[in-house]
């Protein structure tokens, strides 16, 4: 084997430290256990969330048969839709204009601003996009409805979808673009035939990034969405406030198979290499 | 041409001064050690730099601010740089397409592309299914198949073992005897230089030291680093006591007086540096007075020559490089006694 001689010998392989494996299992379970009692108690034919009876899949029919969540569902869809698809195109266009240029003064300010919003509380920015909302409310009287949410969430989203962008562009070798210039293809058409074609793995892995973030939202969602504008965070968060039923189980357990099934495509196509 | 990098304090000047006619349909090299300069001239002839000062002709007409899509010429690069989502077929057909050829002229340059570079059976292959002499075949049927004016190629076998490598010089050879267009060869390898060039230029820190053919550069160097650079070379001192144009006499430390060549801007008297190949010069038993005296200190085998490293009588190290010849003992044993005999124009005066 090729690799065999980059091993970390056994000595100061961290694997084989006393208490390595009791660590991580404690991590794990103090993680993943609470998660696997909520997926367990929404097939409870019970009412009650801790104590067990029978199976069923009542609760899941009922959810799906819910007004509530049916409409909170489709606002969640058609906010995270609207950001993915923005947050995206900004995300690719920022991470060209930080790594296929010539360096320009300010330009490592420019990657700090862009990736700032990851760093700020995020109580900070929702109240903060509340009052920039108020405002053109109050002295422009410009109200985009649901838009105000799609807006918010784009713009939080931006450096989710920009990181992964961005270091696949970095991985990608200069001279490629070089030679389809040397092959007389335009700037569009290096872009377009060269550049974007090998990026397309970044731009899924940065698109469903967003997604998530923006499915998974509560705090700035809270702020700004008027009423009638409940995405499925706040309304399994209305829920709960009158007590935890197995019907939020299930609607939360649906939730998490969504994120499971996009943290897994993300990890499979970051792991393909061109 | 002057190109400078960075600002301040901080400029490096990967080029300065240079100057170079190169002429149509020739295989001109550019030699020299890594970070001479010869890979941002070749950049600058393809526009992926722009020049500090100076320009670029073709013809008479400047390329010096046309951008690299707008230049006829093409360049294989040292990566190979071939489009990994493409096919062979999509990456040679990649230029002809940027310019607008029809679907059945691309179609037939390709295959006649594919058919130069023996490649006609992996047309459909991914380059990541391609092998390291496979992917140079595409990178230079890429480059080749818009018939550029000049053919650009950036160390273009240094990633290939040996045998590979003295296959594709060969190849290349071929290549540019068929298609007729001028290669511009950047190499660090002497013996590569020497063995496919029409001329070269040696370049050493941004300074073009010596533009010639490869007998010129080899035979006479007008430099001290193009002498150490390419082949071996053994340095002495003399003295000029005549000079005629492109010969001066010199008369050596031990007092012989010889021929020799010179470049025209070497000095016309005084003191200066000589250099001699080791194979320029025979050896003969026991000391003479008035010759270069030495020792034969070791002795390396070859097959089909022998090195002498000797000391000489005043400490320098000298080499001397005699052919074997079948069923004959060495001539000279280690520790013998020995005279370096120096004929007529095998010196050359170095200008530095």
């Amino acid at each position: 084997m090729a690799d065999t001689a980059h091993r970390t010998p056994r000595a100061l392989d961290l694997k084989y430290q006393p208490g390595f494996t009791s660590v991580a299992m404690l991590c794990f379970f103090v993680l993943y256990a609470p998660i696997a009692v909520l997926v367990f108690f929404s097939f409870n034919a019970n009412r009650s969330v801790t104590r067990w009876t029978e199976f069923s899949l009542d609760w899941y029919v009922r959810a799906l048969a819910n007004e509530g969540i049916q409409n909170a569902a489709v606002t969640s869809l058609e906010v995270a839709v609207f950001a993915t698809v923005f947050a995206t195109s900004i995300a690719t266009a920022a991470a060209l204009a930080t790594t296929r240029v010539a360096r320009y003064r300010g330009m490592t300010a420019a990657y700090t601003v862009i990736n700032m919003p990851l760093m700020v509380p995020e109580i900070v920015t929702a109240v903060a996009t509340l009052s920039f909302f108020a405002l053109l409310r109050t002295t422009l009287g410009i109200n985009f409805g649901l838009g105000n949410v799609m807006i918010a969430h784009t713009v939080f989203c931006i450096p989710f979808a920009y990181l992964p962008i961005r270091a696949r562009l970095e991985n990608m070798d200069l001279t490629l673009e070089q030679a389809a210039a040397d092959l007389y293809a335009t700037p569009w058409r290096t872009f377009r035939r060269v550049t974007l074609p090998l990026l397309v793995p970044g731009v899924i892995a940065g698109a469903m990034l967003a997604f998530i973030i923006s499915l998974d939202d509560v705090i700035i969602t809270m702020m700004v969405a008027g009423p009638g504008q409940t995405t499925l965070p706040i309304y399994i968060l209305g829920q709960i406030r009158r007590g935890v039923t197995p019907e939020v189980n299930a609607v939360s357990t649906i939730l998490l198979a969504v994120s499971i099934l996009f943290v897994t495509l993300f990890f499979l196509l970051g792991r393909r290499r061109t | 041409m002057t190109k400078v990098f960075g600002g301040g304090t901080d400029v490096v000047r990967a080029l300065d001064g240079v100057s170079l006619g190169i002429q149509e349909n020739e295989f001109f090299t550019l030699l020299g050690p890594s970070g001479c300069g010869k890979t941002t001239l070749l950049r600058l002839i393809a526009g992926f730099e722009q020049p500090s000062g100076g320009e670029i002709l073709l013809d008479g007409a400047s390329l010096t601010h046309l951008p690299p899509f707008r230049r006829p010429v093409n360049t294989v690069f040292q990566s190979y740089a071939l489009f990994p989502h493409m096919t062979v077929i999509d990456n040679i057909a990649f230029g002809l397409e940027m310019r607008g050829l029809s679907k059945t002229e691309t179609a037939d340059h390709v295959a006649e592309m594919l058919d130069l570079v023996k490649l006609s059976d992996l047309g459909k292959r991914k380059p990541g299914q391609l092998s390291g002499g496979q992917q140079q075949r595409v990178a230079l049927a890429r480059a080749l198949a818009n018939h550029p004016r000049v053919l650009l190629l950036d160390e273009p076998l240094s990633a290939l073992d040996l045998k590979l490598r003295k296959e594709m010089q060969i190849e290349l050879k071929r290549i540019h005897r068929d298609t007729g267009i001028t290669f511009i060869f950047v190499t660090h390898d002497q013996g590569e230089a020497l063995t496919m060039s029409d001329r070269i230029a040696v370049m050493n820190a941004g300074h073009v030291l010596q533009v010639g053919s490869p007998t010129e550069i080899y035979e006479h160097p007008t430099s001290h680093f193009v002498a150490d650079f390419i082949g071996e070379t053994n340095f002495l001192e003399g003295e000029v006591v005549a000079r005629d144009g492109a010969s001066a006499k010199v008369r050596l430390s031990s007092g012989v007086e010889r021929q020799a060549s010179a470049p025209k801007d070497a000095a016309a008297a005084g003191r200066v540096s000589l250099a001699i190949r080791p194979e320029r010069v025979t050896l003969s038993q026991s000391r003479q007075t008035g010759a270069l005296n030495g020792r034969v200190e070791t002795m390396v085998y070859f097959g089909t020559d022998t090195n002498y490293h000797l000391r000489l009588e005043d400490g320098r190290a000298f080499m001397v490089r005699l052919q074997n010849h079948e069923g004959a003992q060495a001539p000279f044993a280690t520790g013998d006694e020995v005279a370096v005999e120096i004929a007529d124009h095998a010196l050359q005066v170095l200008r530095d």
